[in-house]
């Protein structure tokens, strides 16, 4: 996802950072570069750490004197106690996570509450490219042509709601994105992204 | 000397535990006089806050970085320890000593028993991880540092680093584990078991009494040929040897060496010999095969009590100590709820890599001191 920055700040981390109580303690799954615990860490006093695959954004979270783990979230996960996090983070991670069911049910062990940020793969522009162009959708969402995707799943955040009740999770909280603001009508047609709450 | 260089060091020593004072060790027996060799970089500050202590591989010695008089080459981590390198020395004070046990200048087998004026051989102590930790821990205070900002070590000197805030939790703020494991495996064990069998097999060990007599120096050569072959991975040794032949035509006369990894190992063993002494590499292995931190209770209890920040570095081609071992204890000491990071660096130089893989250790380990250093001082 790109999202148009808000006074230098990505809008997805600005409402991730909106959720967020002050001085909470943070799991975020997948964390990049370390920007948004950096955020979380200046401006909400959180204590933070991160678990990360790429081993070069490893050495920029250590360079931002983060705690970082080079792990994968499939197995990192099975390291901590229950409830050790008031928040576990999942942003823009899970639609490339094997076991989503399963991941998605430990972070709600090891953290009181959980963050999902998913893209919309139902968004307008793709219903459109589907329905006129006969094609799988190439757009912000789903920015690699089928055969090179990373992503292992495709979802609207219409889906992702079903999912959580049929898994029996409580989405505490919606927040719909759009690149540059919020979006408050029409999400699973306007919205290019879905930030969730989940609670067990 | 450049920009980059610590230039001309020296070795330093410190004496102590003079009977009836002696140590006494994890075994209950007792130890002294004893002496550390020791070299230190840097300089401390007067409030003593910026102390690191290098601790040093199975056949390492204090000398880690710079340069001695008339040298060949630096001190075993001069990539790593200097003047704008990962444990700067412009602003750290570096401090690395021969362990016990050892032969490079610290009270080990070779040394002479005050009591018989003769040298140990095998009525030296067994010594074990805890009592290099516990003789280190002698020379900080004799420097007069009550807390070190850092401890840091790779293989035999990953597991001081494991121990050091075990054992002394109020004396270090943060560790840095690297390339090890925090129990030897049986495969471990085994592997070394060899290297001390082809010492003992050797006529010249005589009972680890050689001392003034003929080293026993092919037993000791060929330990250390099967030590290096562990260091390497297969794909480092298959690009630096290959089936490369040392001369053109291939006849060779008999069984002496024809390819170029033999030629190798022989110059690996032979050096070696010059510098390292049989019975101080029996004690040593011991002492790395001896370390357990599941002795007394499960892995997670053995951190119970520390509170130092801990950095685990480990490597993907390192199959002497595969990244698996290290993520086992990272698990334990996430377990204990302490501040860990870890990194698991690709590379294709096997064990050897905490020696020369630099680029990602020297990120890592500049990062994780930088913010050790500023939580010390109370600016985070």
């Amino acid at each position: 996802m790109t999202f148009k920055e808000n006074k230098g700040i990505r809008l997805d981390y600005k409402v991730i950072m909106d959720l967020i109580e002050p001085q909470s303690r943070i799991l975020d799954l997948g964390c990049g570069d370390g920007e948004l615990l950096c955020l979380l860490q200046d401006k909400k006093f959180c204590r933070v750490e991160g678990i990360e695959i790429n081993e070069e954004s490893v050495y920029k979270c250590l360079e931002k004197e983060l705690t970082v783990c080079h792990e994968d979230i499939n197995v990192a996960l099975a390291n901590y106690p229950n409830h050790r996090f008031d928040y576990v983070i999942l942003n823009e991670s899970i639609q490339e996570v094997l076991q989503l069911k399963k991941t998605i049910l430990e972070t709600l062990r090891i953290g009181k509450q959980v963050i999902v940020g998913v893209p919309n793969f139902c968004q307008l522009f793709a219903r459109l490219q589907l329905f006129f162009k006969g094609k799988v959708p190439v757009t912000q969402e789903l920015p690699h042509q089928w055969y090179d995707t990373p992503n292992l799943r495709f979802f609207s955040l219409k889906d992702f709601r079903n999912f959580c009740r049929e898994s029996q999770i409580t989405i505490v909280k919606e927040r719909d994105l759009g690149l540059s603001r919020e979006v408050h009508f029409l999400p699973n047609i306007l919205a290019h992204f879905g930030v969730f709450v989940l609670k067990k | 000397m450049t920009k980059n260089e610590l230039g001309i060091v020296e070795t330093k020593y410190f004496t102590c535990c003079e009977p009836p004072h002696e140590i006494v060790l994890k075994s209950g027996d007792k130890l002294g006089n004893i002496t550390l060799a020791y070299e230190t970089y840097g300089t401390l500050q007067e409030d003593k806050s910026n102390a690191i202590l290098i601790l040093h591989a199975l056949t390492g010695d204090a000398h880690a970085a710079g340069w001695h008089e008339g040298d060949k080459k630096p001190g075993w981590w001069d990539t790593m320890i200097g003047p704008g390198k990962a444990f700067d020395t412009d602003k750290y004070f570096i401090i690395c000593s021969n362990v016990i046990g050892g032969c490079q200048g610290s009270t080990g087998p070779s040394s002479v028993d005050p009591k018989t004026k003769k040298p140990y051989g095998l009525t030296f102590p067994t010594i074990t991880i805890q009592d290099m930790v516990a003789a280190q821990k002698l020379l900080i205070d004799h420097l007069g540092i009550k807390k070190l900002l850092n401890v840091a070590g790779g293989s035999m000197g990953g597991l001081q680093a494991i121990q050091w805030p075990i054992q002394f939790p109020d004396c270090v703020a943060s560790s840095i584990v690297i390339a090890t494991n925090y129990r030897h495996s049986a495969q471990q064990i085994a592997l070394h078991e060899v290297g001390r069998r082809a010492i003992m097999a050797d006529p010249n060990w005589n009972g680890g009494d050689y001392y003034g007599k003929t080293i026993p120096a092919s037993g000791l050569a060929l330990s250390r040929m099967i030590g290096h072959i562990t260091y390497m991975s297969d794909e480092l040794m298959d690009e630096k040897f290959g089936r490369k032949l040392i001369a053109k035509e291939k006849k060779a006369s008999g069984f002496s060496p024809q390819f170029e990894v033999q030629n190798y190992l022989k110059y690996r063993g032979d050096s070696f010999v010059q510098r390292f002494d049989a019975n101080s590499y029996l004690y040593i292995t011991k002492a790395v095969d001896l370390y357990d931190l599941e002795e007394e209770g499960t892995v997670m209890d053995a951190f119970k009590n520390v509170h130092a920040k801990f950095l685990l570095i480990s490597f993907s081609s390192d199959w002497l100590y595969p990244s698996y071992q290290l993520k086992e204890l990272l698990k334990a000491i996430k377990a204990n709820d302490i501040d860990v990071s870890d990194v698991v660096i690709n590379t294709k130089y096997g064990h050897d890599a905490f020696l020369v893989e630099t680029k990602g250790q020297k990120k890592a380990v500049s990062s994780f001191l930088e913010r050790a250093y500023k939580i010390t001082r109370g600016k985070r």
